[in-house]
Formats: C-alpha cells, sequence, structure tokens
C-alpha cells in the first residue's frame, strides 16, 4: 500500500489577517490563499492595505492578530526558513545607489545564498538588458534602468515567491510593458507564485489570472477578471474599480 | 521550461550551509563587502575617518607639548593628554563607525531590502561591528604614527595594556553603537542626531582627561558605573605610575559585558516595537 503523499502546502495562506497602527486599523481581518504558480492582482485605492499586506506577509510588519503562512512557514515566526525562497520589490526601498549594479547584485545574491552569483548576474544583465550598465553605480542610471535593476535584484535568488508592490509605478508605458512582459516570461518559466500590488489596471489584466480587490483594510470582492468584468458589468478592470471604490456596487442585471 | 507545481519543502536557507551559531558567515560577509564597497567609492568617506582624529590628536598634542614645559606636575604626567585623545578616539570613533555603517542603510532607503532578506538581526549586528573596527583602523592607525612624529608619543608602547583598553572602549562603543541604532529604527532619522552627539555625553563622566576624584562625591558613582572610566584610569595609572591595573580591567569587562547584552537586548525589543508600529516602512523623519 502506498503512504499518501504530505499536503503540499500553499504559497501563501493567509487567514484573518488584522493589523492596526496604534487605533488605526490598516487591514482588518482579510483571508486568501494563493495556488503555486499563480500571478495574483492586489488592487485598491490609497490607504486601501495593500502595503501593509504584502510587508506583512515579508515580515517586515507584525500582524495584529490573524495567520499568516508562506511555503508552508508561519510567518513571522519562522521566517528565517523560507525568505531565500521569496523576493519582492517596491517603490518604498531602493537599492544602493553609490554601489554599482554588479556590487549590488553580489552583495544581495550573498544575502541570498545565491550559488555561482556571477553567472546568475550576468543570466540576469542579459535578461535585463543591463550588461552594459554592470560597472556603472545604480544612483547613475535612469529611472527605467533603475527600475530594472530592482527587478534583478528581486529576482537574484530565482525566488519561488515574488511580492511585488507597483513594479511600474512612475515607468513610460514602453519601459513598463517591458518589465511587465519579463516578468510573464519569469512566472511561465519558474512556474513562479506572484502577489502583485498595483494601481495600473493594464497591467493587473494582462499578468493576473485572479484579482483581490480591497478597500479600507478589507477584501471587497475576488475573482478572476473575465467574472470581475461580468459581474460588474462592466468593459474594463478600471471601470470595476471605480465601482468599487465608489461605493457603486454591481452594474450588471445578470448578477443583481 | 521548470515544472515545480507545488510550492516545496522548506529548504534551509542557503547561506545558512556553513553554519556559526544559527548565523551565516556568508551573509555578513555580504554587508561587510557592501560597507567596504561604499568606503572605497567615496573619498570623502576615507578623508573623513582620517580627518578629526589627527586635528584632535595635533591640538591636544600641542596643548600638552606647552603644559609640559611650563608646570613641574603635567611634565610628569607625559603623554597622559594626547594617550587620553587617542584612546577617547577609539571609543568616539568606534560608536560613530558602527552607527554610520548602519545610518547609511537609512539614507540609501535600503533597510527594507535587508530586513525583507535572509539577513538575521545577529548578522546584521555583527557585520556592523567588524566594519566599526575597519573604518577606525583606517582613520586611527595613521594618527598614532602620526603622534609618534610629532610628539615623540607611541601607542603601541603601552603593549599588553593597549589591547585591553582597545578590546574594553570597543565593547562599549559597540553597545551604545547597538542602541542607538534601535533608537533609530523605531523612531526614525529623528533620532540620527544622537549617534552623533550621545558619545559627549560620557565625554565629563568617563574622565577621559582627568581623575575620577576630580568630580563631586555624588557623581563618582555614576563614573565607576561606565566602563570607559575604567580604562581612562587605568591609562593614567600606567602613564604616571608605571602600574597596569588588571582589576580595573575586569571591572570594564564586567560591566561592558552587562552594557553589551543591555544594548541588544534593547535593539531587539526596538525591533519587534518597530516591526509592529510599521516604523521599517517609513525610514526617513
Amino acid at each position: 500500500m502506498c503512504a499518501m503523499p504530505a499536503p503540499v502546502p500553499p504559497p501563501i495562506a493567509v487567514e484573518n489577517l488584522v493589523k492596526i497602527y496604534k487605533t488605526i486599523p490598516a487591514v482588518g481581518g482579510i483571508s486568501f490563499t494563493l495556488k503555486p504558480g499563480s500571478v495574483t492582482g492586489l488592487l485598491g485605492g490609497n490607504g486601501a492595505g495593500k502595503t501593509t499586506t504584502i510587508a506583512t506577509i515579508m515580515g517586515l510588519v507584525l500582524p495584529t492578530s490573524g495567520r499568516l503562512s508562506v511555503l508552508g512557514a508561519e510567518m513571522p515566526k519562522e521566517r528565517y526558513r523560507v525568505l531565500h525562497r521569496m523576493n519582492f520589490e517596491s517603490p518604498y526601498v531602493e537599492v544602493p545607489m553609490r554601489l554599482t549594479v554588479r556590487q549590488n547584485m553580489t552583495v544581495f545574491g550573498m544575502l541570498y545564498g545565491v550559488e555561482n552569483i556571477r553567472e546568475r548576474t550576468a543570466e540576469l544583465a542579459r535578461q535585463l538588458d543591463l550588461t552594459d550598465l554592470l560597472d556603472r553605480p545604480t544612483g547613475r542610471l535612469s529611472a527605467g534602468q533603475k527600475t530594472r535593476v530592482a527587478l534583478a535584484k528581486a529576482l537574484i535568488n530565482n525566488p519561488d515567491v515574488l511580492l511585488l508592490d507597483e513594479p511600474t509605478a512612475s515607468l513610460d508605458p514602453d519601459t513598463a510593458d517591458w518589465v511587465r512582459g519579463h516578468l510573464e516570461r519569469y512566472c511561465r518559466e519558474r512556474h513562479a507564485t506572484v502577489l502583485l500590488a498595483s494601481h495600473n489596471m493594464n497591467e493587473v489584466e494582462r499578468l493576473c489570472e485572479r484579482v483581490i480587490i480591497m478597500k479600507r483594510g478589507r477584501i471587497e470582492d475576488d475573482d478572476t477578471p473575465a467574472k470581475l468584468l461580468a459581474r460588474y458589468g462592466r468593459g474594463t478592470l478600471e471601470e470595476v474599480f471605480l465601482d468599487v471604490a465608489r461605493g457603486e456596487g454591481i452594474h450588471s442585471e445578470a448578477a443583481q | 521550461m521548470t515544472d515545480r507545481a507545488d510550492s516545496g519543502p522548506i529548504l534551509p536557507s542557503p547561506g545558512s550551509r556553513r553554519r556559526w551559531g544559527g548565523s551565516s558567515p556568508q551573509r555578513i560577509g555580504a554587508m561587510m563587502l557592501r560597507y567596504w564597497y561604499l568606503l572605497r567609492s567615496s573619498w570623502p568617506r576615507l578623508l573623513d575617518l582620517v580627518y578629526w582624529p589627527t586635528v584632535q590628536m595635533v591640538t591636544w598634542g600641542f596643548l600638552q607639548y606647552y603644559i609640559a614645559n611650563n608646570a613641574g606636575f603635567f611634565a610628569r604626567a607625559g603623554g597622559t593628554f594626547i594617550g587620553a585623545v587617542l584612546l577617547w578616539d577609539i571609543l568616539f570613533r568606534g560608536q560613530l563607525g558602527f552607527s554610520i555603517s548602519f545610518l547609511e542603510e537609512m539614507w540609501s532607503r535600503n533597510l527594507g531590502n535587508l530586513m525583507m532578506s535572509p539577513l538575521r538581526p545577529f548578522e546584521f549586528i555583527t557585520a556592523l561591528m567588524v566594519m566599526s573596527v575597519v573604518r577606525l583602523l583606517i582613520g586611527a592607525v595613521p594618527v598614532t604614527f602620526l603622534a609618534i612624529a610629532f610628539f615623540g608619543f607611541n601607542l603601541y608602547g603601552l603593549g599588553f595594556a593597549l589591547v585591553a583598553f582597545f578590546f574594553n572602549l570597543m565593547l562599549t562603543s559597540w553597545a551604545i553603537g547597538i542602541f542607538v541604532s534601535g533608537l533609530i529604527l523605531r523612531n526614525g532619522m529623528g533620532a540620527e542626531n544622537l549617534a552623533w552627539s550621545i558619545m559627549f555625553l560620557f565625554m565629563p563622566l568617563t574622565c577621559v582627561y582627568y581623575p575620577v576624584a576630580t568630580l563631586p562625591g555624588w557623581l563618582q558613582p555614576v563614573a565607576w558605573a561606565l566602563p570607559p572610566t575604567y580604562v581612562f584610569e587605568g591609562m593614567r595609572a600606567l602613564l604616571m605610575q608605571n602600574v597596569f591595573r588588571l582589576d580595573l580591567m575586569l571591572y570594564a569587562l564586567v560591566l561592558n559585558a552587562v552594557f553589551f547584552a543591555a544594548g541588544v537586548f534593547a535593539f531587539l525589543k526596538l525591533l519587534q516595537s518597530a516591526r509592529r508600529h510599521g516604523s521599517l516602512m517609513q525610514t526617513g523623519e
């Protein structure tokens, strides 16, 4: 008789997550579970709780209550068991500007325990068109180039779980599209699980197979983009977002 | 295409392969490399390491030279001023070196990257301690040679005593540096000034330039509660009476153990508090 295989833990599981800063609630009891290899968008206006949710998943912020697990490790208690398999990109942090791109890749490669850092750096530089910039100080690069460096840092350890907080914010449409293309490719090839917070609806529509919409710290809706569009009777996610943000609810007759 | 349809088992952190009390020498090395790259890339940073110790030593050296030639008592106290200046610099620059490396992370908005990486607090602290020694050596070693050239004062002539003085002063500087870094973590850059100024509170109390007996009686117990006081008293005993006071060094060591443990404890508590209050996401003012 064959032994039953151990159940595979979800890449990210959030259960009744609450975060209150002093008396101000930032996240008010949200729950969701991500499937392996999925790309999920986290939508919401400013102050909806997206960044706090991501920071809590990474262990940067302690939850007030609720349970969180990443790749089967209880967060934040067991975060050091899985942090080397995760990575993130956020506009709230920067890659050190005085160090060259290569030096940054070396330092972060060592921090994440990457083997063959030189090869990995060269590979990422090729993929992200950074080869000619490797020996330039990061601070002297353009905004688009810096974003590519930040993305290279986020991918240095080939993460299984990638958390992205507005990865294309303040980029021109061409660079933003290029970054999205690379993310798409990475997720497809690595089968990585991605949680993406964004204000850019095109980005979410293109990359995400599931969308969680947050408002005032709570989940307002959670479905595939197609089902959301159908349910709200709208043609774009932007319209759905506006309906949720303005509290106008579901428009389609079928849903009513 | 890699087919990995599950999230996989929890694997040990690759950087922890060569375990060292739960820490990874590779991650500590990564942080040291990061600070070394930074130092190497900026000549003003390197110059700053040497500039103030040199100015201090030269100023006090000439003052001592003047006094020694004009007062009998001070003539006997040969080297105490320059010795005090050099030892004070170990204490002050040691703490500053620790704090500045830490502040570099705040200034460059890199702290979030580190706190969300596999780097552990103890590894971070260890890297900062090692870098404080590196920065100190870059700044202080040339100055000790200048002291020989200008005033004939050879700090290395103190021999084993210098090792004991150095070790005790570094322990205090780390303890204070760790505590201040915790305060900055928790309170943001509003607490940055502490990094620059806190050691000056120690200057009068630890009796850098005068014996503890100079202080009013009620203040003397406070002075004796601070580890550097024993080092400066020990230095005066050595230079003026030719006696190495091992007892003073042992007292300093015991107090330093308490200070260091308290500094690490406070840092971890403040880090915990920063995580609770979300301060790590707002590392600005």
